[in-house]
């Protein structure tokens, strides 16, 4: 089961490195969820897979006494789950500003802070 | 409870004892810092008060980091765990001298940069959020360096990259926009790859704790294994990108320029120093293994974010893009450090973070003093700023030795401890390549110099006569008349002159921060107990 996990989560990065590489803002944002996406997967899966009972304990214990499935990936992949949204939320905003101000979604035309024809500074005075 | 009835022995799992009252300043900056930016949100539209607060907060921030270093100095590192949860279950946080240090002088440019802020940023920027924003951005970098786990320090990351976000796009004007498009990118992909080396990590040990990882690789039978590495060049390439290393440098010259002044000054104070404190963390304490095998491939990611740096410096003539390669090239003398990987080294190199965000915020700060006497940020626009105040060139003349890395300044110790480092550890082309690089900032700052304040006036003022520029407005008048301006940049230029005439008391913190990680026993028994 962790092999098939494994590939669809190799799967997954190839995907968004793809995205990520073209010049289209848009895309790079799918681009960025897709990646989020893959962390949380490989989070989940580097605590390993199992079909175990879920991690109670019984009343009269302070610890469980059979195998349980391991609590804490499910904990670190929640926080990571809702971090990578609310900034992919973020970038969509910014990405949307961006386009209504600069009038292109192209990062090869986004030259305001970094102009063109920007003039090498002077030799002398 | 029910379950009463079984007697177990909770001191296994639990800190029964209770927190030693002074041991509560651990979570202290954190605290103060939430606080503060919580009042401030929720008083947002009250631009007069919110200042103050903001200030008083940072303030009571300094105060509390420098009560922290001083009983860590005191009483060794010293670990709080949430809940009473004992390490490695609960998440802890570990202080010890290289974390207080950073800190404290992090809090200190964020207090000055508050105050910067009263005079710079206006009632709009205020109503959206510049003083929440710095507080939460400080919460962020202090737990950052304060924690002692590793997931925990992937959230400060988070935490003040999202401030950072908000201060970045604080104004909304166009140029904002396409330099924040190329910060919130970037950096996300960075703090990605730094969650992928973690869930690695996590899936080899099976714990997030620094020091339980700490021993658990250290008993590793062969530390140089395929997973491991990959976890270290993951690790490697997402603090670099953050510490805009080469060649993952291009977010910051595009970016770092756009917002207002204080802004750019706070960021290249403290943010690119997180992701350097974060290699050195990792790669001297956690895998001192794979540091060694990595050793000449950061010596290599030095010498050329060295020279990038200094040469992208030479190449520009707006005054604030000019210092944000600058930030690089001192990035790339604390990876020197990092490189050679001694004690001696790595005090060099926090001894050089350390002087990196004083003097950094302290130039960003003049070059906006810079912009309300000229009117301009450009090179050719700029002059005679001499004549308008020559107690302003003197400050700048200050901090233009110190980043070059002349003495008697601040930048003078940490770069002859990390070329003496270089040449004994018979890396002769890294030392020589820090030598270059202060060679070619000098140049870089010297040009400013002439320009702005040596010449008479703007480009085709005839040789010898003067014309001082006028920046006129009556906004720019006031701003400067207050003490609000003049106060923060004479106390960060106080440091760089103090740490350059004094260097006794920085070099034996750094001395201690960079023994406590190359031997780090004392962080191991300060999170386990004696048995560790």
């Amino acid at each position: 089961m962790e092999t098939g996990v494994v590939i669809l989560i190799g799967l997954f990065f190839t995907v968004a490195v793809y995205l990520m590489l073209s010049q289209q803002l848009v895309r790079m944002l799918l681009g960025i969820a897709i990646l989020g996406n893959a962390v949380n997967m490989l989070i989940f899966t580097n605590g390993r897979l199992t079909r175990e009972v879920p991690p109670l304990i019984p009343e009269h214990l302070y610890s469980p006494d059979v195998v349980t499935a391991n609590p804490l990936p499910q904990a670190l992949v929640l926080t990571a789950i809702v971090i990578s949204f609310s900034f992919f939320a973020f970038l969509l905003v910014l990405a949307f500003r961006a386009y209504q101000e600069l009038g292109t979604d192209g990062v090869n035309e986004m030259r305001l802070a970094e102009p063109e024809d920007d003039q090498t500074p002077p030799q002398g005075y | 409870m029910a379950g009463s009835s079984v007697s177990v022995d909770l001191t296994e799992a639990m800190a029964t004892a209770h927190v030693a009252a002074g041991d509560w300043l651990v979570v202290a900056p954190t605290l103060i810092t939430i606080l503060g930016g919580s009042l401030c949100l929720m008083l947002r539209k009250n631009t007069d008060l919110q200042p103050r607060i903001g200030i008083g907060f940072l303030a009571v921030l300094v105060l509390a980091n420098l009560a922290l270093l001083i009983r860590v100095l005191d009483h060794g590192v010293i670990t709080m765990v949430m809940g009473s949860w004992l390490p490695p279950f609960g998440i802890a946080f570990t202080v010890d001298t290289l974390g207080a240090t950073l800190s404290l002088i992090g809090s200190i440019v964020a207090f000055c940069a508050g105050v910067f802020g009263a005079a710079t940023v206006d009632s709009t920027g205020r109503r959206y959020g510049f003083y929440p924003f710095l507080l939460l951005l400080m919460t962020g970098v202090c737990g950052a360096f304060l924690t002692g786990d590793i997931f925990n320090l992937y959230v400060w990351f988070e935490v003040l990259l999202i401030s950072s976000y908000g201060l970045l796009v604080l104004g909304n004007d166009r140029i904002q926009l396409d330099g924040a498009v190329k910060y919130g990118v970037l950096n996300l992909v960075g703090t990605n790859l730094f969650l992928i080396g973690t869930g690695l990590l996590y899936g080899i040990f099976g714990t997030l704790n620094m020091a339980d990882l700490t021993q658990q690789v250290a008993a590793l039978e062969n530390p140089a294994s395929g997973t491991l590495a990959t976890v270290a060049a993951l690790y490697f390439l997402a603090f670099a990108m953050k510490a805009a290393a080469f060649p993952v440098n291009f977010w910051l010259p595009a970016s770092y320029h756009t917002p207002n002044v204080v802004v750019s000054a706070v960021f290249a104070g403290l943010l690119t120093k997180v992701g350097v404190y974060a290699l050195i963390r990792v790669f001297v304490m956690i895998l001192p293994a794979s540091r060694g095998y990595l050793s000449d491939v950061i010596a290599l990611v030095a010498i050329a974010t060295l020279l990038t740096g200094a040469l992208g410096a030479l190449a520009q003539s707006e005054v604030r893009r000019l210092l944000g390669y600058l930030v690089i090239a001192g990035i790339g003398s604390m990876l020197a450090g990092l490189a050679v990987g001694s004690t001696l080294a790595i005090s060099g190199a926090i001894f050089y973070a350390v002087h990196s965000i004083i003097v950094m915020t302290a130039l960003y700060m003049a070059a906006g003093v810079m912009a309300m006497m000229g009117g301009s940020y450009d090179l050719r626009k700029l002059g005679g700023l001499y004549q308008k105040s020559a107690a302003f060139a003197a400050v700048f003349l200050v901090l233009a030795f110190a980043v070059s890395g002349l003495p008697p300044f601040s930048g003078f110790w940490p770069k002859v401890i990390l070329v003496d480092a270089a040449f004994s550890d018979g890396r002769a082309w890294l030392g020589a390549a820090i030598l270059v690089s202060g060679f070619l900032t000098t140049l870089a700052m010297g040009r400013i110099w002439i320009f702005a304040f040596w010449r008479g006036g703007p480009e085709g003022t005839p040789d010898g006569q003067t014309a001082p520029v006028t920046a006129g407005t009556a906004v720019s008048e006031a701003q400067l008349s207050g003490g609000a301006v003049w106060l923060p940049l004479g106390i960060l230029t106080a440091l760089v002159i103090y740490f350059g005439l004094q260097p006794e008391w920085m070099l034996e913190l750094s001395t201690q921060g960079a023994s406590g990680l190359v031997e780090p026993l004392d962080y191991l028994r300060s999170v386990f107990g004696d048995q560790g």
